[in-house]
């Protein structure tokens, strides 16, 4: 079974290739092919899956596909723990997402460009995580990127989503190049793409010592590829492009921009731990460690301030990928992956929750809805479960994974855990903030809208996603003996011994966030004005999401235009100046060679022309065609050679 | 006056000069062709008497007069059956208006 896991990523490219050929003819309009292509390759995975639990040995699958001088390069494929548990996460999530996606972009003209998207999505993820070398692991990463771009610009009429898809493309590349900096510095210092190469030739000591500018070589390599990493991932500083990405359909949110490809990051920094865990004194892993816990609580606290919908659940997402971030950079690797998973499903959860309601109310504005919970009790109560497992409410699964990453950073320091129990309060906080504002109190819609439930199509997967969203957790809980974390980690599985006492803290800090939010937005015991009015400019600040935007669009945004209007400047006054000029003097030319050709070779021509023409006048008059003329003339020849005979 | 080889030629060479002047101006084709007979009447009498003069055993010279006569008999006859196709189909027999192949 594991040898055919090359399998599963065609699975979704073939679907792309057919609806992309076909397209409306296919059955369901392409979104039944797919679906099935989807479902197939879960199939396959959990097959895959099976075999892994029992033969956890890595198995590779390589395929030749060129030589470069002496290094060959495959199209490898790694099938062990990790790339198992990240298959299972986005075929299933997949699958509940596309069935969704039907209901949701029912009716839609682009229905089956749609799903083709989505398909080479699917194919391009699978490749990133079945990746067993950093080129491959690169091509599936811009793939995702390309398929994140066509996907958020979906609704291109749309300015702001052109817009968005241009950010998201744009400030991932950011990180993408110092991604591929840090594949080419791996690839000169130790001449290969492959990790498990890569890996061994650390561990045999290839890269101690060399430096790059003062700074060990292996941090910089560890902190370059994470610089693709906090592209993809949306870390500070480059996060700016995930709310904006928000533009697109929700099922893409749900499934590219908050379980799968955003997460990407997290895998990359998982796949190549050993790189970071190898820098000398785990600077990398401090590095990591920093960016995303001040993602975490940063991107958390924006949350709060936001009053769209979709854009609470961005930053949300944001915050969750820094908190991961922060488990694998205080070591705990299975932590982070961990919580990688069972984010993937409430996450999920929550943006197609939020895309149910948006699918009933039109529009994503918070303030404009309330008392939704007794018209939509489906999407309600899903949205509940997904909220608590967020804000890391026993039992569901945030609760279990947060607790390692928290147990892991106290491990660690204080600074990384006080990180980690903020984000945790705040995360509660705004979660419930929104599930106050949208379902309960007095419905403030806007006139004319009649919210009502969703389809089947799409609160079947909703109630799917959310059983996951209750139970993943167990996977990994202490009382059951950390079975997630042996199957990701082997039985060397340096997992924390279970704490009772923080995992009560860390529930009493989830209660006190969302008792804090019931108090403010369900009780209104404290009216939230009040609140805005007793932060003052911290609130600004943070509601305006620390200025970033603006910090960019002035440095960047502006540096670019000013350079752009210098460079027209130069472009019409120089370079066109010297075009002009250039096509002046050859008009001169020609006009000189006119000259020339018309007076002297025009003339010689003619001159030849007149010669033998002036000849011929000559001539004919010799020729009478008299034969007595003729006649005449041989007589008198022939008197001639006579007397020149008898003189002779 | 002993009549000499002198005198024959003399005869000879004045038959052909008259023979060629009424080639060369005549325009009448008739008597164009009647100028031809005269010069080849012209080499007869030099034939015939350069064979009694200078080989009187041998008879070349006559026999060879005899064949300028018919070929002269020949000449004669085709010759003058041009002009008559000439003067049938051109109405004329003189040679400078017979000039259509002229440029």
């Amino acid at each position: 079974m594991r040898a055919l896991a090359w399998l599963i990523p065609l699975c979704p490219l073939v679907a792309f290739g057919l609806i992309v050929a076909f397209g409306r003819r296919l059955p369901g309009q392409g979104a039944t092919v797919a679906v099935a292509a989807m479902a197939l390759a879960g199939v396959l995975a959990l097959g895959v899956a099976a075999e892994v639990v029992r033969t956890p040995e890595p198995l590779e699958l390589n395929l030749r596909w060129m030589v470069l001088g002496d290094v060959p390069l495959d199209l490898g494929l790694r099938v062990d723990p990790l790339s198992t548990v990240m298959l299972l996460v986005v075929t299933v999530v997949g699958t509940l997402i596309f069935v969704y996606s039907i209901g949701y972009m029912h009716g839609h003209p682009r229905f089956s460009r749609y799903f083709a998207y989505v398909s080479l999505f699917g194919f391009a993820m699978l490749l990133l995580v079945l990746a067993n070398n950093l080129v491959f692991l690169y091509a599936g990463w811009e793939l995702v990127g390309l398929c994140s771009y066509l996907l958020i610009g979906f609704y291109f009429e749309r300015p702001a989503a052109a817009r968005a898809s241009l950010k998201a493309f744009v400030t991932t590349r950011v990180g993408d190049f110092f991604m591929f900096l840090g594949i080419l510095l791996l690839f000169a210092t130790l001449g290969t793409f492959r990790f498990e190469e890569i890996f061994a030739k650390i561990r045999d000591g290839a890269l101690q010592g060399l430096t790059v500018g003062g700074v060990p070589l292996l941090t910089v390599a560890a902190v370059l590829l994470f610089g693709g990493a906090v592209g993809k991932s949306a870390q500070v500083p480059l996060h700016t492009w995930l709310p904006d990405a928000m533009e697109g359909p929700s099922p893409v949110s749900a499934l590219i921009h908050a379980a799968t490809m955003v997460a990407a990051g997290v895998y990359l920094v998982a796949r190549t731990f050993t790189l970071f865990l190898s820098s000398p004194g785990r600077e990398a892993l401090e590095v990591v460690a920093w960016v995303g816990g001040i993602t975490a609580l940063m991107a958390a606290t924006i949350g709060v301030t936001q009053d769209d919908m979709k854009r609470v659940l961005a930053y949300s997402t944001i915050s969750q990928l820094g908190l991961m971030m922060l488990g694998l950079g205080v070591g705990g690797y299975a932590a982070g992956m961990f919580h990688l998973v069972t984010h993937a499903f409430f996450k999920a959860l929550l943006f197609l929750a939020a895309g149910s309601v948006l699918h009933a109310m039109h529009t994503n504005d918070i303030k404009a809805m309330g008392g939704l919970a007794r018209v939509m009790p489906s999407t309600y109560w899903t949205f509940v479960i997904g909220g608590l497992a967020l804000a890391g409410v026993f039992p569901f699964s945030g609760f279990w994974s947060k607790d390692e990453i928290l147990l892991e950073a106290l491990h660690r320091g204080p600074a990384f855990f006080a990180l980690g129990a903020l984000t945790s309060f705040v995360t509660a906080f705004y979660v419930f903030r929104v599930i106050f504002y949208i379902f309960t109190g007095t419905p403030r819609w806007a006139q004319g809208v009649h919210p009502h439930e969703s389809p089947r199509v799409m609160t079947g997967p909703l109630w799917v996603l959310a059983a996951f969203a209750a139970t993943t957790g167990f996977l990994g809980a202490p009382p059951l003996g950390h079975p997630f974390q042996h199957f990701l980690a082997g039985e060397d599985a340096a997992a924390s011994p279970f704490a009772l006492g923080l995992a009560v803290a860390s529930l009493g800090i989830a209660g006190a966030g969302i008792l804090a939010a019931a108090l403010v937005y369900r009780w209104q015991v404290i009216p939230s004005a009040r609140l805005r009015r007793a932060a003052g400019p911290l609130y600004v600040l943070v509601s305006r999401k620390y200025f970033f935007d603006e910090l960019y669009g002035w440095v960047f945004v502006r540096t670019t235009l000013w350079a752009a209007r210098a460079l027209r400047v130069f472009d019409v006054y120089v370079v066109d100046t010297a075009v002009n000029l250039a096509g002046l003097g050859v008009v001169g030319l020609a006009r000189l060679y006119r000259v020339v050709d018309l007076h002297v070779v025009d003339g010689l021509v003619n001159l030849l022309g007149y010669v033998v023409g002036a000849a011929g006048a000559l001539l004919r008059v010799v020729q009478t065609g008299r034969a007595q003329n003729y006649l005449l003339a041989i007589a008198l020849g022939v008197i001639v050679l006579l007397a020149a005979g008898l003189v002779r | 006056m002993q009549v000499g080889l002198g005198h024959y030629l003399v005869v000879s060479v004045l038959l052909f000069c008259l023979g060629l002047y009424a080639v060369l101006s005549r325009r009448n084709a008739v008597a164009i062709l009647m100028g031809i007979e005269l010069m080849l009447n012209a080499t007869n009498i030099n034939l015939v008497a350069f064979n009694k003069y200078a080989a009187p055993a041998a008879v070349s010279g006559q026999v060879f007069a005899l064949v300028v006569i018919t070929l002269a008999a020949c000449e004669a006859g085709v010759g003058l059956a041009l002009v008559m196709a000439a003067y049938r189909n051109l109405e004329t027999v003189h040679v400078d208006q017979i000039n259509l192949l002229k440029w």
